[in-house]
């Protein structure tokens, strides 16, 4: 048991570094955060501009009319300057990996190389070929061959997508792997699993139809700015047509992915469902809040109220999280201490589980170490009977399971009610443009242009939703953040966060200032 | 040159000629390239596991000997 031994010996120490060593993980999750949320800035609106760009041109193809030509052109240039800027932010993301995720990227490297891979090929030789012809290739190749093209741009854009998306998914809830404790490394066993896990489906439909949702506001936003100043008229009301068809198209089917998203959110990571809704205490008839001002000192186990005003709707959560309005959804406190009564283990119990899995983990190096055969293979049967909770064996309090209630909390309320607000402004622009007044409608097109940056706003809160609400995992029940993290200098990781912060600022302002002066020049440029 | 890698290169070269936003976007494509593999990968990015060791066993082992003590031993 010498690496049992080893490990208790060494836990009354943490609580004299832990202050220096949070630092060190907090910047380097600051600065994941950081380079995630400016990526995601320019994903999106290329993922869901580069379809409403096949719309255009396909009803230019389709009617021959130069108009909507000009109009796709005009689409297309944003959609270049928007794609140019934002190209390779991702990779920054890699990067971080290997220098502030060490340990992290080790372990999954069997699972993630695949996706990865995959994603890079499929996006270079989309980007190489159909890219380049639907650019330069208006005089060069016939008009058939260009609407493939940009079609091709469009699907192959939100196909690379899958793979990350799969690979996040796969850390919210890993399956179709096996550790492997002799390599450390998480392996995978069932491909189809870990691509279909109906975690990644539902990220991929949810995530792809929301940018989907962003873009048309931004068309619908953009053409109501030519509104009010009077320009390009007809160019902006065929344009906010055409989006806010897509738009509200795009919003049922947000809500209607969203729905199932949560859905499988309730039955895989009760916790982030629990958090979403401020839930502390487990209930039937679990109602949703439509509208609260949360109490962020309120901790689990305490007596204290989760909010300080709320408005409910009573049942809808429990409909949400199981399809039965009078079923029973678990609170924080039922996943963190347990709950008996309704068969829940909670994190205590399972840090017990997950302490033993972490010394016979050892206790199998060590036996590995001096070559002791006996030992390790006993080691490794017990492991294995316990290695399902294993990042619960990292927690030093049954709390630390639970996840930032307050940010998930209003995260998920701010995405839910701008996602309620903008198929609203869709229907509201289609009812303008059918009575042929939206080019008065001077309080609407202000509304639509401030839209684009709710849109950006609903995008991010989602993110915020998906990641905040699934701390402390880097993989689900796993491994925490913690230990997910190289063992360097606060310092270093600071010193690469400002870079980041002024590289991408200065990117994101580049874009702004280029886009902006298209619209000023307009689409006969 | 053959018929096909003729028309593909003075599809493309052609192509980059007429541009018009995209020199600015190609300008500030090739500087964030080379601001994030030159200068950010290069000095303040490397891979942790790949430069302090030699062998898989040995990377292995580190991460094992990592995930295996609490955080304050590592």
């Amino acid at each position: 048991m010498a690496g049992a031994r080893h490990f208790a010996a060494t836990t009354h120490k943490e609580d004299i570094v832990e202050d220096q060593l949070l630092t060190t993980v907090d910047w380097a999750r600051a600065q994941f955060a950081l380079t995630a949320m400016y990526h995601w800035i320019f994903v999106p609106l290329t993922l869901g501009l580069s379809f409403l760009i096949a719309f255009f041109e396909s009803i230019y193809v389709k009617t021959g009319n130069e108009e909507w030509k000009k109009l796709t052109k005009f689409w297309m240039t944003l959609f270049g300057i928007n794609f140019a800027i934002g190209v390779a932010t991702g990779i920054i993301l890699e990067f971080q990996f290997g220098t502030n995720w060490s340990n992290y990227s080790w372990m999954v490297g069997d699972i993630f190389g695949a996706p990865l891979a995959i994603e890079g090929i499929f996006a270079f030789f989309i980007e190489a070929t159909f890219f380049a012809v639907m650019f330069f290739g208006w005089h060069r190749v016939s008009k058939g061959f260009h609407l493939f093209s940009t079609w091709m741009v469009a699907i192959g854009s939100n196909l690379s997508a899958v793979w990350i998306l799969v690979a996040n998914g796969w850390m919210q809830f890993p399956i179709g792997m096996n550790f492997n404790p002799d390599t450390a490394r998480f392996e995978m066993q069932n491909f189809w699993e870990v691509a279909l896990s109906p975690v990644a489906v539902h990220k991929f439909t949810h995530t792809t139809s929301s940018a989907f949702l962003l873009a048309a506001l931004f068309v619908v936003g953009i053409s109501a700015l030519f509104l009010l100043q009077e320009r390009h008229q007809k160019m902006a009301k065929r344009s906010m047509v055409v989006a806010a068809v897509f738009g509200f198209i795009a919003s049922i089917f947000v809500a209607f992915t969203g729905d199932e998203a949560a859905f499988s959110v309730a039955q895989r990571q009760p916790m982030k469902l629990a958090a979403m809704e401020g839930l502390y205490v487990g209930q039937e008839k679990a109602p949703i809040i439509a509208m609260g001002i949360i109490n962020s000192s309120k901790k689990p186990g305490d007596d204290l109220p989760a909010f300080y005003q709320e408005v409910k709707i009573p049942g809808l959560l429990s409909l949400l999280a199981n399809r039965d309005p009078n079923s029973f959804v678990p609170g924080i406190n039922d996943l963190v201490f347990g709950n008996a009564e309704r068969n829940i283990i909670g994190a205590e119990q399972r840090m017990v589980t997950g302490k033993i899995a972490l010394a016979e983990l050892a206790r199998y190096k060590y036996a590995k170490d001096t070559g002791d055969d006996g030992e390790s293979a006993a080691a490794l049967a017990i492991f294995d009977q316990h290695k399902g909770d294993l990042g619960y064996g990292y927690l030093n309090n049954p709390a630390e399971a639970a996840p930032p209630v307050a940010t998930t909390f209003y995260s998920f309320h701010i995405m839910v009610v701008l996602g309620t607000l903008f198929p609203v402004i869709f229907l509201l622009v289609l009812y303008f443009a059918y009575k042929g007044t939206l080019e008065y409608q001077r309080w609407l097109n202000l509304a639509c242009f401030f839209s684009i940056f709710l849109g950006y706003v609903a995008q991010q809160a989602g993110w915020v939703v998906a990641e905040v609400g699934r701390q402390p995992w880097a993989i689900q029940g796993l491994l925490p953040v913690g230990m997910a993290s190289t063992n360097i200098a606060a310092s270093n990781v600071q010193t690469t966060f400002f870079m980041f912060l002024t590289l991408f600022t200065a990117l994101l302002i580049a874009e702004i200032r280029i886009i902006m002066k298209q619209i000023k020049i307009g689409p006969e440029a | 040159m053959t018929a096909l890698p003729k028309k593909l290169y003075f599809f493309y070269r052609d192509g980059f000629r007429s541009m018009v936003v995209g020199k600015t976007l190609w300008k500030i494509i090739a500087i964030k390239l080379f601001i994030m593999f030159a200068v950010l990968k290069l000095f303040f990015f490397p891979n942790h596991l790949a430069r302090n060791f030699n062998t898989e066993q040995e990377r292995a082992g580190h991460v094992l000997e990592n995930i295996t003590r609490p955080a304050s031993a590592r």
